[in-house]
């Protein structure tokens, strides 16, 4: 055996995992051969997508679908961003700052010319979404590369040490999400059927909720736990340490 | 009246806890108030929605306006509504529990721990219910694989959050079997998208056509589904993660989480594959089922530990569900074995919450749960032994239980179609189950002479347990309505030309 | 029958689908098991956009929507995995499973 935490694994091909294989090349060659038995051309759903594209609120028919023709979808997924970050911040507590090495001047000159950069293209991303491949997702991960790049060179205390505005950021995407969902019933509509004059200017706002969202959770699934908050510290000087 | 007919309390159901969830998260010492009211909404919500399906059949909601193909459906039938209804009805007696079990501090050893669970359970329960009620109401197979993750994630975290060791590990592997099993889901919604260029279950339905494509998704989809619903022999999972968790989350994970797999292998099995499906593969999953029962209680019956006893039962409970595939073979009896199984997952919710609940109490107040060590624990708590009791009466199924009416609709179809292989089964499942409920209550009802030192336990928990235990008993003398209301809209499969 | 070029990529989607079990299986280590998650979905984005190439005389935009969502959900759960083996070895000290760990208390 190896060492238990080591990266390195027993590979021998034991008789045990023979079985998985020819079970698991079964497997690939039943869905090969569906596979190839696929009709060969198919447009999906991509002349009904095309079509309604005018109604969507936006160029790009990928954002459409994301976020008007299956926006339901979405808003579960926002959730489950969510729900990821409160899923982590349940099991542990963030490893102190201080743990990281100090920031070296290399790192520390690089990101004062990239993190503008990255932050500029993170808005572009979001903006160009509604014409052309791009959008909340994808803006998303850049700004959330902003974080890291903060965390890595230890210059985020002032992120992950207010907790309360912390929480309102996380919820901020899912709140505006729905809050526009059930809004738009108000005026006799359907969950989530934007007003047709208004579809363009309801996702923008969705996105860039979102945005700041998704960063931020990206950013706290790097980090991989809860602040230590004042609330937190607090309970814990009340109640002991928190559980191990 | 008008309002209440036409208000679009399908999306209340999903809004409210999902809402709830933002809130429970944003406001700790609220939570639990938060909690209980957006589980009392839901089950308003649930019952306009309820409402709405008795009087006029079947609900088509489409978010967006979109409709099929290009967008999201809603539907409400009555098996949805059923299975909303279940959940609903834990959902408030499991949160009612759960603001008294996580805020009670007479365990003062356990206040930093409780502190900290108390914060997280109410948002990941939330979020849970969510992805539950709209895992019901999906019409839309891509959108049950996100509700199904939604489920997951909540699911695995509630599991861990006793953060002992044991807790861990199990919510680990259930956060590997959870995730794979959503994949091979998935894949096989892909494979159906590219072969139908659709993800619209009725709209699936009428295009599906047996060849390689439909066997290789329901192939995946049925595993993906099978692994996550824990039945026999991919159950190694449940029983570590179910019985180390606190005692609300075994109680959903039990009663609900598992069942949510079940519903969709039932849309699958009944609607979209109907026309591909085979005798010999609905023979295969019930000799699953068969399995589960019998291995499932065997482990019961050396279980040291009570909650690891009631999570084994669970997975023999899942083991009656899996007959329903053989036995709706039978055109003459397809409609009662359906209204049973349909009905067993109602019963066994009741109970099993009620069971789980109750032996949280018992563990609550003697501070372990080893089943030999529990003599005399009926002079201190005579309320939960009694709830244990009365649920397990339902679980072995005696009349006039929830469990009695759905055992005897399976044994009847059974029986109908001349299965007495399986009739035999039931019945030897059932023998199973006396053994091991009379095992605790053995125990339970020793007198002793001198009562140890007991925890105190809260009323409101012991009557929770009560008042669900009650109902389970109870379901069975009420069985007509849920019954009726399950033929409205009921897959065509199991219509026998005879009966429509 | 000529290889069309969605196919190829279709079936090396499934193939990713398949390593990505083996290793999921046959791995003890846990971050080699979510990394096999990763690849087993990554056969499932690659297939979908494969089927998405497929359509004229654009590109299908419902898969890469669905692909979208996937990748989102994936990382929720790698994040979610990571922490939770995280956990793992901390509690028991190894990055494993532990073979029997039902009657721990």
């Amino acid at each position: 055996m190896n060492a238990p935490d080591g990266i390195t694994d027993d590979t021998r091909l034991t008789p045990l995992r023979l079985i998985i294989m020819l079970f698991v090349l079964t497997l690939a060659g039943a869905l090969g051969w569906a596979v190839c038995s696929l009709p060969e051309y198919s447009s999906g759903l991509a002349v009904t997508a095309l079509a309604e594209l005018s109604n969507s609120g936006v160029l790009n028919p990928v954002t459409a679908a994301v976020l008007n023709y299956r926006g339901y979808d979405t808003l579960l997924e926002i959730a489950v961003l969510l729900l990821a970050v409160i899923g982590v911040w349940s099991l542990a507590q963030a490893e102190p700052p201080a743990a990281f090495e100090p920031a070296s001047p290399v790192l520390l000159s690089f990101m004062r010319i990239v993190l503008p950069l990255m932050i500029l293209i993170a808005g572009y991303l979001l903006w160009i979404g509604s014409f052309a491949p791009g959008g909340a997702f994808q803006g998303g991960a850049v700004l959330a590369g902003v974080l890291v790049l903060l965390r890595l060179s230890n210059q985020d205390f002032a992120i992950w040490s207010h907790e309360v505005w912390l929480r309102f950021c996380l919820v901020l995407g899912l709140s505006v999400f729905i809050a526009v969902a059930v809004g738009v019933m108000a005026g006799g509509g359907k969950l989530l059927e934007y007003p047709r004059a208004h579809a363009g200017m309801l996702i923008l706002l969705i996105e860039s909720a979102a945005l700041i969202s998704i960063a931020l959770t990206l950013a706290a699934l790097f980090v991989g736990g809860r602040a230590l908050s004042d609330e937190d510290s607090s309970s814990a000087s009340e109640n002991g340490v928190q559980p191990k | 009246m008008t309002l209440w007919n036409t208000a679009p309390w399908l999306v209340w159901c999903i809004v409210l806890p999902l809402s709830a969830g933002i809130l429970t998260f944003l406001f700790r010492r609220a939570a639990p108030w938060i909690g209980i009211a957006s589980a009392l909404g839901s089950a308003i919500a649930v019952a306009g929605l309820a409402a709405q399906v008795m009087h006029s059949g079947p609900l088509r909601y489409s978010v967006g306006g979109w409709g099929v193909p290009l967008g999201i459906d809603l539907r409400a039938d009555g098996l949805s509504v059923l299975m909303l209804v279940m959940s609903a009805v834990i959902a408030v007696a499991v949160s009612v529990y759960a603001a008294c079990y996580f805020s009670d501090t007479d365990a003062a050893d356990k206040h930093a721990a409780q502190a900290h669970q108390r914060a997280y359970f109410w948002p990941l329960w939330m979020f849970l219910l969510a992805g539950l009620n709209g895992l019901f109401l999906a019409a839309d197979i891509f959108h049950l694989y996100v509700t199904l993750e939604l489920l997951g994630f909540a699911a695995v975290s509630l599991a861990a959050l006793a953060g002992k060791r044991a807790a861990v590990v199990a919510a680990m592997r259930y956060l590997l079997v959870s995730l794979s099993g959503s994949l091979f889901f998935l894949f096989g919604v892909a494979i159906l998208y590219a072969a139908y260029a659709t993800v619209d279950l009725t709209a699936l339905a009428g295009k599906v056509q047996p060849g390689p494509l439909a066997w290789s998704a329901l192939a995946l989809m049925a595993a993906g589904l099978l692994i996550k619903g824990a039945v026999f022999p991919l159950h190694f999972w449940l029983p570590p993660a179910h019985a180390n968790a606190p005692t609300p989350v075994s109680a959903l994970l039990s009663a609900l989480v598992v069942k949510a797999s079940f519903y969709i292998l039932l849309r699958l099995w009944f609607e979209l594959f109907s026309a591909v499906v085979t005798p010999a593969t609905a023979t295969f999953l019930g000799l699953l089922g068969a399995g589960a029962i019998l291995w499932g209680s065997a482990q019961a019956l050396h279980q040291p530990r009570l909650k690891l006893l009631v999570a084994y039962s669970t997975v023999a409970q899942l083991g009656y569900l899996m007959l329903v595939f053989p036995l709706t073979q039978n055109a003459g009896s397809a409609l009662t074995a359906w209204s049973a199984c349909v009905y067993f997952v109602l019963a066994h919710a009741c109970a099993k919450t009620a069971m789980f609940l109750a032996a949280g109490n018992i563990a609550h107040a003697a501070g372990h749960d080893r089943i030999a060590d529990l003599d005399g624990i009926t002079q201190a708590l005579p309320l939960s032994v009694a709830a244990f009791a009365l649920a397990g009466i339902s679980l072995i199924g005696l009349p006039p239980s929830g469990g009695f009416i759905a055992k005897w609709m399976l044994l009847q179809a059974a029986i109908g179609s001349g299965e007495w292989g399986w009739a035999t089964l039931i019945l030897a499942g059932s023998l199973l189950a006396v053994a091991y409920v009379l095992r605790v209550l053995w125990h339970a009802f020793t007198q002793v002479e001198v009562a140890r030192p007991l925890h105190r336990v809260p009323r409101t928990m012991e009557w929770s347990a009560l008042a669900l235990s009650l109902l389970a008993v109870l379901l069975g003398l009420m069985a007509a309505r849920p019954v009726e209301l399950l033929r409205t809209g009921a897959p065509a499969s199991i219509h026998a030309p005879g009966q429509t | 029958m000529t290889l069309e070029p969605y196919l190829l990529y279709a079936l090396a989607g499934v193939g990713l689908f398949a390593i990505g079990l083996y290793a999921l299986i046959a791995r003890t280590h846990l971050l080699r098991k979510i990394l096999a998650l990763n690849v087993m979905g990554t056969g499932v984005f690659l297939f979908l956009v494969a089927i998405a190439y497929r359509s004229e005389p654009v590109a299908d935009p419902v898969p890469q929507a669905m692909v979208l969502t996937g990748i989102v959900v994936s990382v929720c759960a790698t994040g979610l995995a990571l922490a939770l083996a995280h956990r793992v070895q901390t509690t028991t000290g190894r990055m494993v499973l532990p073979e029997n760990d039902e009657s721990g208390a």
